[in-house]
């Protein structure tokens, strides 16, 4: 894809975050839509493309009286959003549509509205990882992380320092859940809730949503807002069972999906002003940190506990305090691109200084999928 | 009201021999007839080369400890907390999900890359699940 030629021109945040008691998942949805097309000064009839995840377009648009002539509905975990991103692009460069709509919402914490995940008994996951303890993201996000911590030399306290940082970012952002500033030793004597890792260490269950309007750079400048560029994406898949991942080292789709973004975007790691790493749990920085090529994963625990991420240092990482602190309604990869849109207008509440080159990496199930989008505000 | 039970796999005819094989006390694996790779979880095709010759083998039973957590909460149904749930690469190359018994479910006792042993944990009449032990000397 050619960078540069697709941009996004609205975006919003559900109008609440945190506890939403009043309202179902998919009015969340039709919440975060109404506001971004607001932000965009568009028209629910100028849409004629739509993508989401989980919840089927045919629901949210027929919900909204969107009448789509392209959509996407790929639902491959909290880092949909970033593939959704990378296919409207190229649907809109295609000629396949000009307005796409990206809504993510999820009543992740009031559960209204929302089908409880389960796991069949006959799929693989409910025949080899089910019968063995496995129960939700936290007894399975960090299987991989003890291995990963022996063969990189990575200690306990460097993460425990990746939720001391992001509450740093939390702080200065009004919206976010948690803002109390948090000490290693904090996280440390937090409570246990799969070793190694404990409760601070461990993303927020939040309700909440986001959506995202793109179309082409050419149109963007005739909006409201200042447009932010689509400069690279990239996506794969690995595994949905954690177990069966090729490596617990690193994770094959970030390995693929961030380098393909970087070479799309025709950028080096040091033009990057700003980034977003899922983190879903603590050890999501570290693995993103080194598969996308930042530094040696043997470096990354050093890295954050000296401070280079945090508020004046010199990779600004997950600036609205990441699912850690922020929010984590199921799929947070929509607030993760929320922010670096945020950040590349100008506007983020802790914002990076001059930033010009965001780069925003998620993850999907257990390191099962990845997207990237490096996002640019010149063109 | 009953005891909440752990979850019970449910076979397909791909995983079928699988599940007799751990209830005869045997683990299974399958390797390609074409290109000698043995992989995990069972399918009737080798995920390396796609040749659709592939054979059914009984391993060794013999791993080590890969990686693992020790759950503490949300416990699944039928656990108790805290118990380890770990993942223990094969002599034979796969790694396969599992849990370590005859051990005490803490850091000091699950050390990464000590040798294990399979062994089979009846779950009723249809099902026997693969843990692993300790290695003996
Ligand atoms: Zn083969």
């Amino acid at each position: 894809m050619r960078r540069n030629q697709v941009a996004v021109v609205g975006a919003a945040e559900t109008t609440e975050l945190g506890v939403i008691p009043n309202a179902s998942q998919l009015q969340l949805h039709a919440d975060a839509a109404l506001n971004a097309i607001a932000d965009a000064g568009l028209k629910l009839s100028d849409i004629d493309g739509f993508a989401t995840a989980v919840e089927t377009p045919q629901q949210v648009c027929h919900y909204l009286g969107i009448k789509p002539t392209w959509v996407d509905g790929t639902s491959v975990g909290g880092c949909s959003f970033m593939l959704h991103v990378r296919h409207a692009a190229a649907a809109i460069e295609a000629g396949l549509c000009k307005t796409v709509l990206i809504t993510h919402a999820e009543s992740g914490k009031s559960m209204i509205g929302k089908a409880p995940r389960s796991i069949p008994a006959d799929s693989l996951q409910g025949q080899f990882e089910a019968p063995f303890g496995v129960y939700g993201p936290p007894s399975m996000f960090p299987i991989p992380v003890l291995r990963f911590m022996k063969t990189y030399g990575i200690t306990h306290e460097q993460l425990a320092s990746v939720a001391v940082v992001q509450r740093e970012w939390a702080a200065k952002n009004p919206r976010a859940m948690m803002k109390d500033p948090i000490t290693v030793a904090d996280v440390l004597n937090s409570r246990m809730i799969a070793y190694p890792f404990r409760l601070l260490q461990c993303c927020l269950v939040t309700d909440g949503g986001g959506a995202l309007i793109l179309t082409s750079a050419d149109r963007a400048k005739d909006f409201p807002r200042k447009p932010v560029y689509i400069m690279g994406t990239g996506e794969s898949v690995e595994t949905p069972m954690v177990s069966q991942m090729e490596t617990f080292n690193s994770s094959r789709a970030f390995k693929t999906a961030g380098p393909l973004a970087f070479r799309e975007a025709g950028i080096a790691h040091r033009d990057v002003d700003h980034l977003m790493i899922y983190d879903a749990f603590a050890h999501l920085p570290l693995f993103g940190l080194g598969d996308l090529g930042f530094m040696p994963h043997e470096e990354t625990g050093r890295f954050i506990a000296d401070g280079n991420t945090r508020p004046g240092g010199k990779l600004p990482l997950n600036t609205n305090g990441g699912g850690l602190s922020y929010m984590h309604s199921g799929m947070y990869g929509m607030y993760a691109l929320q922010e670096s849109v945020r950040q590349m207008r100008g506007i983020a509440p802790a914002q990076v200084p001059n930033a010009k080159i965001s780069v925003c990496h998620g993850v999907g199930g257990m390191f099962a999928a990845s997207g990237t989008i490096v996002f640019t505000n010149e063109r | 009201m009953a005891e909440p039970q752990r979850a019970r796999p449910k076979p397909t005819p791909e995983t079928q021999h699988f599940w007799d094989g751990t209830k005869a006390g045997e683990l299974r694996l399958q390797r390609c007839d074409a290109c000698a790779h043995v992989y995990f979880p069972p399918r009737p095709f080798c995920p390396s080369c796609a040749s659709r010759k592939v054979s059914i083998f009984k391993a060794s039973g013999n791993g080590f400890l890969y990686s693992y957590v020790i759950n503490h909460r949300p416990a699944a149904p039928g656990f108790t907390p805290p118990y380890a749930i770990a993942v223990v690469e094969l002599a034979e190359g796969p790694r396969m999900m599992s849990n370590i018994i005859d051990c005490p479910q803490t850091p000091e006792a699950l050390e990464l890359d000590m040798k294990l042993e399979v062994a089979f944990e009846a779950l009723d009449d249809k099902i026997t699940l693969p843990v692993f032990r300790p290695a003996k000397g």
